[in-house]
């Protein structure tokens, strides 16, 4: 049983994260389950996706991953991946994004929000650990929506996922449009170059 | 039969379809609403679907199918069925001949709700039999067999799944195409004996319905998907050990299930699986309570089990002590958790407490983010240009549901109140009346306003109130995930059809001055809006522009940083997210920035400009 949990925030793909991991993982003959945030926090909310993944001989009884028990964590903003850093087993793997996104609270308020403060938590309580400086990549990409699959490459790279970039570009011609499938890919093998 | 990875929703709409179903109506709310959309994209030539004007219309058209022998599908979220309550209370008197299926998805949390309410507890008011899926897989099945059941007790009946079984994702063995059912409706035939409600009529079959639901107390407890595991009885148990069982439904026992199987010493506790919350299964619940001392209840929302288990205790004489929400044993409220669940069941099995699996130090302040107005929105304007036009004025807005409840955060803080769909144009003249000196205004949202607003307006006309009506008209129904409306022109079959004009409705309603606005042109509007709320009467300001959400924006907004005098005005007044702080500085998030221009039209240096992407 693989236990993923995706964060982020409304609009940052992490729907559509989920559902690759699920197509691909379904493509290698998992049994997958998966549950996620729809609805009013998808209007710039916090929100997350479970997944798991069941080998042949396993049974998934509910999508829902218990506090401790996920394999692997991918944030896509530093602050979201703490949040649910509670549900990382202790020798799990963090992927996450390095570029911070202020809350309009804090922005509205003048008060400050700085993601480097979260970087420096993650690095302190997480042994297996991947920052990925999102600014960069996605300024090489040319692109600033594909922060969710550039993310998905570093995470298949860890091998903490039982799914390679290549199983992640077989489920992502299923789900997008065609003239997309050039940046996407480039981003799912950003991880290799890095 | 294939395999598909399945919405929890989208699975009830395959498990509709393959039970041949005829009709599917119903009314956006979440957490249902992609049951339809669902049925919509996948339906045979043979189903017909439609998003109904609200849940009342989808429940009367639904019936009116079911009477025909047609097989009948309303989807709606558990509000709705309040919406819906009329015609269903009256509709189980009446029956069906066609199988009937109210789908209504509760949202304990509530996630996305005003409400907790429990349509299990609806279910025992109305007295319609009601089906409770514990996963999405289940759900597939028990949509199905709810159609036979229907038909064979010809009674309407409820699925009820809820957040998590709905918007959970499993891999499911489908029926392929030519495997589904086919109802052929027989059409209707005239009886009025049969389908006129009378006293008399709703005498006799009140007394019919009541031995029936008793008498499925019985039969139910043979259905399979109400069942009991794990039930041995040791004899001679040592004093310090007790008979032990677990009683749950829905999602709460796939948590149940799971946790159990987790816990080493958790071997000998019975389980009961509750799929028929109503009528409960009494003679499997009978079995599963003989010979346990202690019972836990796993349920959100009401404790509709515990009720029913205390009460066959009690009725049986036995000597179980029911543990659940009613003993303060489990939360009143709020969701279940896998977590919960296990640390429930370590209480009640006096087991340790799992070791927190990492200990983690206290994290920096996690940011705060509630949901807000999406960058670009057009009822950030609307409400922007209503609150400088009564700048300094006494007045009152009632806010209504949809995306626009978010005009209530700071800085807009524009929705004084929110209490059900096309609640605020009726409240609005309540404050009135109360506070004459008041401005009042109503919004409310273009698909709200069909589904129950209208009536609001017209009680308005009639009583010669004095209030102002703001139909935020952004052509679609935003929050619930874009459907199409009577406003629309597109129909769920695909047609483009005329569209239903809010301007002609309110004219034709009375009101006199009917007002259309660019909300993204505060320079016209807010004159605009001071001009026409001052005015007697009942009168309506139409803000039309489209959802962001729907276009792909072809350029962003950059700031001047050489003319920007860091006022940081555009960052108070309008709260959009795509505006941020930055080495004290304010910059606009290209990937989120629409270039909508709002900004730039309070910016007192107007240095805030659009490039192309």
């Amino acid at each position: 049983m693989t236990n993923i949990v995706l964060c982020g925030i409304g609009g940052q793909g992490t729907v559509l994260a989920s559902k690759l991991l699920a197509a691909a993982g379904m493509q290698k003959g998992y049994t997958v389950q998966s549950a996620e945030t729809i609805g009013m926090a998808q209007r710039g909310g916090s929100v997350f996706s479970h997944l798991r993944l069941g080998g042949a001989d396993e049974t998934v009884d509910s999508p829902m991953i218990a506090l401790g028990t996920a394999d692997i964590l991918i944030g896509f903003e530093p602050g979201e991946t703490v949040r649910l850093l509670p549900y990382l087993k202790p020798d799990g793997q963090v992927i996450t994004a390095s570029r911070s996104v202020m809350p309009v609270t804090a922005a509205l308020t003048g008060g400050s929000y700085d993601g480097a403060d979260f970087i420096q938590y993650l690095e302190d309580n997480v042994q297996n650990l991947s920052v990925v400086d999102t600014e960069t990549a996605l300024a090489e990409l040319g692109n600033p929506k594909v922060t969710n699959v550039l993310l998905l490459g570093y995470a298949a790279e860890s091998g903490a996922l039982g799914l390679t970039a290549k199983d992640l570009k077989e489920a992502l011609k299923d789900r997008l449009p065609e003239k997309l499938w050039e940046v996407n890919f480039k981003a799912l093998d950003y991880a290799k170059r890095a | 039969m294939h395999n598909e990875f399945l919405m929890g929703n989208e699975a009830i709409a395959l498990g509709a379809l393959a039970a041949g179903v005829n009709v599917v109506c119903g009314y956006p709310g979440t957490p249902s609403s992609e049951v339809l959309e669902t049925v919509a994209k996948r339906k045979t030539d043979a189903t017909y679907v439609e998003w109904s004007v609200n849940e009342k219309a989808a429940m009367e058209l639904a019936a009116g199918a079911a009477y025909s022998g047609a097989r009948a599908l309303v989807t709606m979220k558990q509000v709705g069925l309040n919406v819906a309550s009329d015609p269903l209370m009256s509709l189980e008197y009446v029956g069906v001949k066609g199988g009937m299926v109210v789908l209504v998805a509760d949202d304990p949390g509530p996630i996305s709700s005003q409400t907790e309410q429990d349509t299990r507890t609806f279910a025992s008011f109305s007295k319609v039999p009601c089906f409770d899926p514990s996963s999405p897989e289940e759900a597939y099945e028990m949509i199905q067999e709810a159609f036979d059941f229907s038909e064979k007790y010809g009674t309407p009946v409820f699925l009820r799944p809820t957040t998590r079984v709905d918007h959970g994702y499993a891999s499911i063995l489908v029926k392929d195409e030519d495997e589904y059912y086919v109802n052929t409706p027989e059409g209707f035939v005239k009886d009025s004996s049969r389908w006129v409600i009378f006293p008399r009529l709703s005498f006799q079959n009140h007394g019919k319905i009541e031995a029936r639901n008793e008498e499925l107390r019985t039969t139910l407890s043979e259905y399979p998907r109400n069942q009991v595991f794990h039930k041995k009885y040791v004899e001679n148990l040592p004093p310090d050990r007790a008979h032990r069982g677990v009683a749950a439904g829905g999602i709460s026992y796939a948590y149940a299930k799971e946790a159990l199987a987790s816990l080493d010493k958790a071997g000998d506790v019975a389980l009961l699986k509750v799929a028929t919350p109503f009528p409960f299964p009494e003679k499997l619940a009978l079995e599963f309570l003989v010979g346990l001392d202690e019972v836990l209840v796993l349920e959100e929302l009401d404790p509709v089990i515990e009720r029913e288990l205390t009460y066959i205790v009690g009725k049986y004489g036995l000597n179980t002590t029911i543990y659940g929400k009613l003993s303060h044993h489990r939360p009143a409220s709020g969701e279940n958790t896998r977590d919960n669940v296990l640390e429930g069941l370590q209480q009640f099995l006096h087991l340790e407490p799992t070791e927190p699996k990492s200990s983690l130090p206290e994290p920096p302040a996690l940011p705060v983010r509630p949901p807000v107005l999406c960058a670009g929105c057009p009822h950030r304007a609307s409400f922007y240009a209503v609150k400088q036009a009564m700048k300094g004025q006494k007045a009152f807005f009632a806010g209504d549901i949809g995306c626009y409840t978010l005009g209530n955060a700071q800085p807009l803080d524009m929705c004084d109140t929110c209490l059900c769909m096309g609640a605020g144009v009726n409240i609005a003249q309540g404050i009135r009346r109360v506070e004459p000196d008041t401005t009042v205004f109503a919004f409310v949202g273009d698909s709200t306003f069909f589904a129950s607003a209208i009536t609001g307006v017209i009680n308005a006309v009639y009583n010669q109130a004095n209030m102002t009506l703001v139909l935020l008209d952004n052509s679609t129904t935003a929050m619930t995930g874009h459907q199409p409306h009577p406003g629309t022109g597109r129909t769920m079959m695909g047609e483009v059809v005329e569209k239903i004009d809010p301007v002609k409705v309110l004219e034709g309603i009375g009101v006199t001055e009917v007002v259309c606005l660019d909300p993204m042109d505060l320079g016209t509007a807010v004159p605009e809006v001071k001009r026409v709320s001052a005015l007697p009467g009942v009168k309506a300001i139409i803000f039309q522009y489209p959802c962001i959400a729907l276009f792909k924006p072809t350029e962003y907004c950059v700031v001047d940083q050489e003319a920007c005098i860091n006022c940081r005005r555009c960052i108070k007044e309008l709260g959009c997210p795509a505006l941020f702080i930055e080495d004290g500085r304010v910059k606009i998030d290209p990937g989120t920035c629409t270039a909508c221009g709002l900004c730039n039209q309070v910016c007192p240096k107007k240095c805030i400009g659009g490039v192309a992407r």
